[in-house]
C-alpha cells in the first residue's frame, strides 16, 4: 500500500465501524480494492480480512479490478428506464465494445457502471461520466459524448 | 416466569426467553432451520413464523421475546401454507431429489441409485441424507413437492482445505456456520459475501481456509443442517451404531467428546454439547485428530518391557509390579514426579497425590509450568 | 456573539440584499441544474457581466423544482420584481444580458414567471401558474431562493427560531407539538413522528443516537437530494430540535455517496453550524450538547431500511434483523436510537417556527401537512413538488404537471418506487395521502411519482422493479432472497412471450408468500409492484400470456416493425439505418424488413419520415408484406391527399 494512503488510514485504527469510510478511502486513492490491501485493512479495523471482504462485497459501490481511466455510470433508475434508458446503455455498450459482461475496456480507458438512480430524473435518461452529469440523453447523444472524450 | 398461551396450552419459561424457547420447553415443535442454540437468533429462514395476538404480520417466533399474557398460534393452516412455501423457495436452491425421488421409500441406505435423478441432484451424492435436518424440516411440513423450477448453483466444491469439504451448491444460507465462527470462536474465517441471490458463504477472494485464518475447530461443520459443510473421512463412513462419551486426551481442559463408533471402530469425534467444559465446541485436535491416532497401527495398546535389549508386550499387572518394586529402592528424596500437560486434570491430580502421599517426595513439576 | 446579534446582523444583510442598487442573477446549480448545462451558463454570466462592465451580484441556489425548465436563472433589475428564465442557453442568457440588463427588454416570452411584489406586462405571476398553483411550500420553501451554502441567508428566513423555540420547551412539550402537528414519517411507513419521539425519549439509557436516513435509493426519487442540497440547514434544523427532544447528543445523517453535492453542502452546513454555536458543546449558551458526523452510504438500498441502516454505519454488511427490539430501545451500538428521513427533519422545523396546531390545518383528516413529491416520467413538467396531503392526483398530474407528454394518454402512476404500488387512470381523482393510497393498494412511500402513458407496459414495469428489488435484497431471508428471483423469472418469461397458464396464479401465491413471510420492509414490499398490477391492469398479463402480445407494444420479444408496402416510397432512409442490415430495399422500392434478422431495436420507426410513416410497430399481429422489395407503386397526388 502507498505510504500516503497508510497514514491516511492510520487515523481509523480501531475505530468502531470504520470499515465502510476505511474502504472508501481506499478506493477513492487506487480507484479499486486490490487483494493485498484488505488484509491491511482488516488489520487496522481489528477485524478478519474475510470480514471485510463480506462487507465490501456487499455494496454496489465496492470494486475488486481496476477500472478504466473515465467511469460511465449509466443510471437504472425508473424515470431513466421508461424514458429509454436500456438503448442508452446498450448504445453505450456497443461504443465501447463490452460484450459479454465486460465493464472495462481493454486498454482501460472506460469502465461501464449501472447505478441505481442518481436522482437526476428529470432530465432521464441520464448518464454521468466521471462527475459531469449528462440527461435527456438519446442513444447517439451518448455516443456522440463518449466519442469525445 | 413468564406465562404464555401456545396453542391453546399455558406455558412457563424463565424471564429472557424466546417464543421458540418456551414452546421447546414446553414441547412444542417448530421447525427452524437458521436457529442454532448457541447463537443470537437470527430469524433468516422464516420457518419458525408464529402468529402472535396483538402483532402485526407474522412475527418468527425464534426473535421474539416471550412475554406475559401472550397468545400464540404455532400451526394454524396460514402458516403451514407459508412454512410449505417458503420450504418450496429453499429447495429450489438446493438439490432435493432425496426428498421428491419415487423410490425415496424403497430406496436401502446408499443402495445405487437407479438413475432417477440428475447426477447433481441424486441422494446419494449428499452425504448428509437421510441425518439431514432439511429432510427432518420436510417431513414435519410436508410439502411432497416442488413446483418451482429448482437452479443448480455449478459452484466448484471446496477440497483443497484438511479435514472437511465445502460444497456451497448444498447450501441453504442458514448462516450458522458464519455466526459461530464470528460469534462464539471469534475467528471469523468465513462470512456472509456478496448479496441477495448471489450472496454466498465464502472466505476472502475465495481462498483456501488455510490462508484466511481457520483454525480447523469444525464448529462450522457442527452447526450446518445440510451437506454443504462435512468433514472428509466421514461423509461416505455410513451411520454409528453406538456413541461413547469421553474426555478428550489431548490437553487438561477436559472437553467432553462424543466418540461416534461403527465396527468397534471411531468414524467420527464431536463436542458434547450438554457440559459446562466446551459446551459443544472442540479444537482442531480433539475434533479431527482422534480417530486416527485411536486406531493408527503404530499406537502403543499395551505396556512394554525391555527383556534382553528388546521391548516386549506386558500385562498392565507386569508393569506396574516392575516399576512399583523399582521405585521402592529410592530414598523420596531421590524420587521426583513430573506431570503432563497432555493428561487431565484428574490424572495430574493423582499423579502428585502419588509423589506426596505414596512415594513421599516433594518434587513433583509439570512441564506446563515452563 | 450570541445567536440574537448573529440573527439581526443576517437579517440586515439580507434587507441589503434585497434592496441593492445592483442588479442580481440567480443560477440554480443543484445538481438537475448542473446536468442541463447551469456550470457553463454561469460562466457565460460572468463573462458577459464583465465584456460589458455591469457591476451584478450572482448568487448560486438550489433547485425551485422545476427540473423540466433547467438552467434556470432569475434576474432582478433594481425596484423590479425577480423574473425567473427556464431552459436557459447561454445564446439567451447572453440576449437577457444586453437586452434586460443593459436596455429594458425583459423577453416575456422566455420568462416563466416574476417572483415577489411589483409585475411586468406579459409575465405571468409565478404564484399564479398552473405548476406553482397547487403547490404549498414549507419544506422547500428556500429551495431556489437563498444560497444554501450560506447559513446566513437561511437565519435571516427565520432559520433556527424553530429550534430556539424548542430549547425554551421541555423536550416533553416538544414531543407534544410534534404530535399535534400530525406530522408522520415521510419516509415511507407514515408513522407518527412524535410517538416515535416519545418512544426514544422514555427509552433507558444516557446515550441516545440520532440518525437522518438521506440514504433515498427509490429509483425514480429525488425528494432528499434536491432538499440537502437546496437547504440543507432546514434539515440540520429538524435534527436539532429532534435531538433536544428525544434527549441525544450525537447524531450521524446516513447521506448515499450518489449524491456528491448533498455531501459537500452538508459537511459545508455543519461546519457553519460549528463556527455559529449551533453545533457541539453548550450549544447556544444553554448547556445542549450535540454533534453530528456525516456517514457515507456505499450503495444499497436496503440500507434505507433502519435496522439495515445501523448495521452499516456499526461498519456491518446492510442486513437488516427482526424487530423487536425496536431502534428506539435498542439501536445503534446497542443504544435507544431514532431514525427520521431528511423530509421529517425539514417539516419538524416548519412546525417548530410555525406551530403544531397550524401545519395540523393543512393536509387531509389523517395525513396532515404538506409532503414533497418527485413528478417524472411521461410528464410535461417534471421535478420536486410539494403539496398539501390529499391533493388529488389529476391537480398533480395535469396541473403542476401539464399532463402527458406528446398528446399521448395518461394511463397510470407508480407510486412509492419499487415498493409501492400503480394507481390506474381511472383513479385519478383520488386524494393523494396515506389512507386512500393504501387503499388502492399503493404507497405514498418516500414520494416518488412516475407517470405512465400507453406506451409503457405494467407488466415490463412489475419486471423492472423486481429486477430492482431482486437485486438489492440483502439475501439474508429465503421469501426476499429467493421469492423475488422466482417471482422475476415468471415475469421476464411473461414479457418474452413465455408466459404460461397457472403464471399469474403462481405470482400471486408467491407475492402473497413474500409479502407476509420477509423479515424486512423491502421483502414485504417488494411483491407490491405485481400484486396492484395484477389488481389494475391484469388483462395486460393475459394478453401477454394468452395472446403473445403486448399491447403497449413495449416488450422487445413480443413487438414486430414492418414496411408498410402502400406508404413505403422507397426514400431508403430505414434501409440505411439499420444497424443490422436487416433491411431490404433499393431506390423506390419497398422496403422488406427480414423479421429473423430484426433486433428491434425501433431505429426504422424513428428515422421514417413522418410524411410517409410507413413504418409500423405492433404486437400479436401480423402485417402482410411482399417477401422481396417490389416497385412503389406511384400513387395519383390527389389520392395520396385524400389518403393522409
Amino acid at each position: 500500500m502507498q505510504e500516503k494512503l497508510k497514514e491516511a488510514l492510520a487515523a481509523y485504527k480501531g475505530q468502531r465501524g470504520a470499515t465502510i469510510p476505511v474502504l472508501q478511502k481506499v478506493q477513492e486513492e487506487l480507484g479499486y480494492l486490490p487483494e493485498d490491501v484488505i488484509p491491511e485493512v482488516a488489520n487496522i479495523l481489528g477485524i478478519s480480512k474475510n470480514e471485510v471482504y463480506g462487507v465490501a462485497t456487499f455494496y454496489a459501490q465496492f470494486r475488486f479490478e481496476r477500472p478504466g481511466e473515465h467511469t460511465v455510470k449509466c443510471c437504472q433508475g425508473t424515470a431513466c428506464y421508461v424514458q429509454g434508458a436500456p438503448r442508452i446503455i446498450d448504445a453505450v455498450e456497443d461504443e465501447l465494445k463490452l460484450t459479454g459482461g465486460k465493464i472495462t475496456t481493454d486498454d482501460y480507458k472506460f469502465s461501464l457502471e449501472r447505478v441505481a438512480c442518481f436522482g437526476a430524473c428529470a432530465l432521464a435518461p441520464v448518464m454521468v461520466v466521471d462527475n459531469t452529469v449528462y440527461g435527456k440523453l438519446t442513444p447517439a447523444k451518448a455516443r456522440e459524448i463518449l466519442g469525445k472524450i | 416466569m413468564i406465562k404464555l398461551t401456545i396453542d391453546d396450552q399455558p406455558v412457563e419459561a424463565p424471564e429472557g426467553s424466546t417464543v421458540l424457547q418456551a414452546a421447546k420447553k414446553a414441547g412444542i415443535y417448530i421447525p427452524t432451520l437458521c436457529y442454532y442454540e448457541p447463537l443470537t437468533p437470527y430469524g433468516g429462514c422464516r420457518m419458525c413464523v408464529v402468529e402472535i395476538e396483538k402483532m402485526r404480520g407474522f412475527p418468527t417466533s425464534c426473535t421474539t421475546p416471550a412475554d406475559n399474557g401472550m397468545v400464540v398460534k404455532t400451526n394454524t393452516k396460514q402458516l403451514q401454507d407459508f412454512r410449505k412455501g417458503v420450504l418450496e423457495l429453499i429447495m429450489t436452491e438446493h438439490p432435493h431429489v432425496c426428498l421428491v425421488c419415487d423410490r425415496r421409500e424403497r430406496c436401502k441406505p446408499f443402495d445405487i441409485c437407479l438413475r432417477s435423478a440428475s447426477v447433481t441432484e441424486r441422494c446419494v451424492v449428499c452425504p448428509k441424507n437421510r441425518r439431514c435436518e432439511l429432510q427432518e424440516v420436510w417431513d414435519y411440513v410436508g410439502l411432497g413437492k416442488v413446483d418451482l423450477p429448482f437452479t443448480y448453483k455449478e459452484l466448484p466444491v471446496h477440497t483443497e482445505d484438511p479435514f472437511f469439504d465445502r460444497d456451497y451448491n448444498l447450501c441453504i444460507l442458514c448462516g450458522r456456520c458464519v455466526r459461530v465462527c464470528q460469534e462464539i470462536r471469534g475467528a471469523a474465517a468465513i462470512a456472509f459475501t456478496y448479496r441477495g441471490s448471489q450472496a454466498l458463504v465464502g472466505t476472502a477472494f475465495d481462498r483456501p481456509l488455510q490462508e484466511v485464518g481457520c483454525q480447523f475447530c469444525g464448529a462450522c461443520v457442527d452447526s450446518c443442517p445440510t451437506g454443504a459443510l462435512m468433514e472428509r473421512n466421514v461423509k461416505w463412513q455410513g451411520f454409528a451404531d453406538r456413541e461413547v462419551l469421553t474426555t478428550c486426551p489431548y490437553c487438561g481442559v477436559g472437553c467432553q467428546l462424543e466418540m461416534r463408533i461403527k465396527d468397534d471402530k471411531i468414524i467420527e469425534v464431536v463436542p458434547n454439547k450438554n457440559n459446562e467444559t466446551n459446551r459443544g465446541q472442540a479444537c482442531v485436535k480433539g475434533r479431527f485428530g482422534i480417530q486416527e491416532f485411536v486406531h493408527h497401527p503404530d499406537r502403543l495398546t499395551s505396556p512394554l518391557i525391555k527383556r534382553n535389549g528388546k521391548f516386549v508386550e506386558a500385562t498392565w499387572d507386569e508393569a506396574l509390579e516392575l516399576v512399583a518394586g523399582k521405585l521402592s529402592g529410592y530414598k523420596p528424596d531421590e524420587l521426583g514426579v513430573i506431570a503432563s500437560a497432555k493428561a487431565t486434570n484428574e490424572d495430574n491430580y493423582v499423579i502428585q497425590k502419588l509423589g506426596r502421599a505414596v512415594l513421599g517426595t516433594n518434587n513433583i513439576d509439570h512441564c506446563a509450568r515452563l | 456573539m450570541s445567536f440574537e446579534e448573529i440573527r439581526n446582523q443576517a437579517i440586515a444583510e439580507w434587507g441589503a440584499l434585497q434592496n441593492s442598487k445592483k442588479p442580481r442573477i440567480y443560477v440554480g446549480t443543484a445538481t438537475c441544474g448542473q446536468a442541463a448545462g447551469a456550470t457553463s451558463i454561469l460562466d457565460t454570466i460572468k463573462n458577459e457581466l464583465s465584456r460589458l462592465g455591469i457591476d451584478a451580484i450572482i448568487t448560486q441556489v438550489g433547485c425551485i423544482g422545476l427540473c423540466y425548465a433547467e438552467p434556470i436563472v432569475d434576474i432582478v433589475k433594481p425596484g423590479r420584481p425577480r423574473i425567473s428564465y427556464g431552459s436557459v442557453t447561454p445564446e439567451i442568457i447572453t440576449r437577457l444580458i444586453e437586452d434586460y440588463l443593459v436596455k429594458d427588454n425583459p423577453h416575456p416570452e422566455l420568462a416563466l414567471g416574476t417572483i415577489g411584489e411589483g409585475s411586468i406586462e406579459g409575465i405571468p405571476r409565478f404564484a399564479e401558474t398552473p405548476v406553482m398553483k397547487p403547490q404549498v411550500r414549507l419544506a422547500t420553501r428556500n429551495c431556489g431562493n437563498i444560497d444554501p451554502t450560506d447559513i446566513k441567508q437561511y437565519i435571516a428566513n427565520d432559520g433556527y427560531t424553530g429550534f430556539l423555540r424548542a430549547i425554551k420547551m421541555t423536550p416533553e412539550a416538544v414531543i407534544e407539538e410534534i404530535k399535534k402537528s400530525g406530522l408522520r414519517g415521510r419516509g415511507g411507513a407514515g408513522f407518527s413522528t412524535g410517538q416515535k419521539w416519545e418512544f426514544c425519549r422514555r427509552a433507558p439509557g444516557k446515550e441516545k443516537y440520532l440518525i437522518c436516513n438521506a440514504d433515498e435509493g427509490d429509483p425514480g426519487a429525488f425528494m432528499n437530494r434536491t432538499q440537502l442540497e437546496s437547504d440543507p440547514h432546514s434539515v440540520m434544523e429538524g435534527m436539532l430540535i429532534a435531538a433536544w427532544a428525544i434527549g441525544s447528543t450525537k447524531g450521524y445523517i446516513y447521506c448515499r455517496a450518489e449524491y456528491p453535492l448533498a455531501i459537500e453542502r452538508l459537511e459545508n452546513a455543519l461546519k457553519q453550524m460549528r463556527e455559529n454555536g449551533l453545533l457541539g458543546e453548550n450549544i447556544l449558551g444553554s448547556g445542549f450538547n450535540f454533534d453530528m458526523e456525516i456517514k457515507e452510504g456505499a450503495g444499497a438500498f436496503v440500507c434505507g431500511e433502519e435496522t439495515a441502516l445501523m448495521a452499516s454505519i456499526e461498519g456491518k454488511r446492510g442486513m437488516p434483523r427482526s424487530r423487536p427490539p425496536f431502534p428506539a430501545v435498542a439501536g445503534l451500538w446497542g443504544k435507544p436510537s431514532n431514525i427520521n428521513n431528511v423530509g421529517t427533519f425539514a417539516d419538524v422545523a416548519t412546525i417548530m417556527q410555525k406551530s403544531g396546531e397550524w401545519y395540523s390545518k393543512l393536509g387531509s383528516e389523517k395525513s396532515k401537512g404538506t409532503k414533497t413529491f418527485s413528478l417524472a416520467g411521461k410528464v410535461v413538467r417534471t421535478g420536486l413538488i410539494e403539496v398539501p396531503l390529499g391533493t388529488p392526483l389529476k391537480d398533480i398530474i395535469y396541473g403542476i404537471g401539464g399532463g402527458i407528454i406528446g398528446n399521448k394518454t395518461f394511463k397510470a402512476t407508480l407510486n412509492g418506487g419499487p415498493s409501492g404500488g400503480c394507481l390506474p387512470a381511472s383513479l385519478k381523482d383520488i386524494p393523494v395521502d396515506y389512507e386512500n393510497l393504501s387503499q388502492a393498494g399503493a404507497i405514498i412511500g418516500s414520494g416518488g411519482i412516475l407517470v405512465a402513458d400507453e406506451t409503457t407496459c405494467m407488466v415490463d414495469m412489475a419486471r423492472f422493479f423486481l429486477t430492482f428489488t431482486q437485486n438489492e435484497s440483502c439475501g439474508k431471508c429465503v421469501p426476499c432472497r429467493v421469492g423475488t428471483r422466482q417471482m422475476l423469472a415468471i415475469l421476464t418469461r411473461i414479457t418474452q412471450g413465455k408466459g404460461e397458464p397457472g403464471d399469474i396464479a403462481t405470482l400471486e401465491k408467491l407475492a402473497t408468500l413474500v409479502k407476509s413471510t420477509s423479515l424486512c420492509g423491502l421483502g414485504q414490499t417488494a411483491p407490491n409492484p405485481i400484486l396492484t398490477t395484477l389488481r389494475y391492469f391484469r388483462d395486460e398479463y393475459e394478453a401477454h400470456i394468452n395472446e403473445k402480445r403486448c399491447p403497449a407494444l413495449a416488450c422487445k420479444e413480443l413487438v414486430s416493425y414492418y414496411v408498410l408496402p402502400d406508404k413505403c416510397e422507397g426514400c431508403q432512409i430505414c434501409f440505411r439505418n439499420c444497424p443490422v442490415q436487416a433491411i431490404a430495399g433499393g431506390r423506390r422500392m419497398v422496403h422488406v424488413i427480414d423479421q429473423a434478422k430484426c433486433t428491434k431495436c425501433g431505429t426504422c420507426l424513428a428515422v421514417c419520415p413522418e410524411r410517409f410513416s410507413a413504418v409500423t410497430k405492433v404486437s400479436g399481429e401480423k402485417i402482410e408484406v411482399p417477401a422481396e422489395p417490389i416497385p412503389v407503386v406511384v400513387k395519383p397526388k390527389a389520392e395520396k391527399a385524400a389518403s393522409s
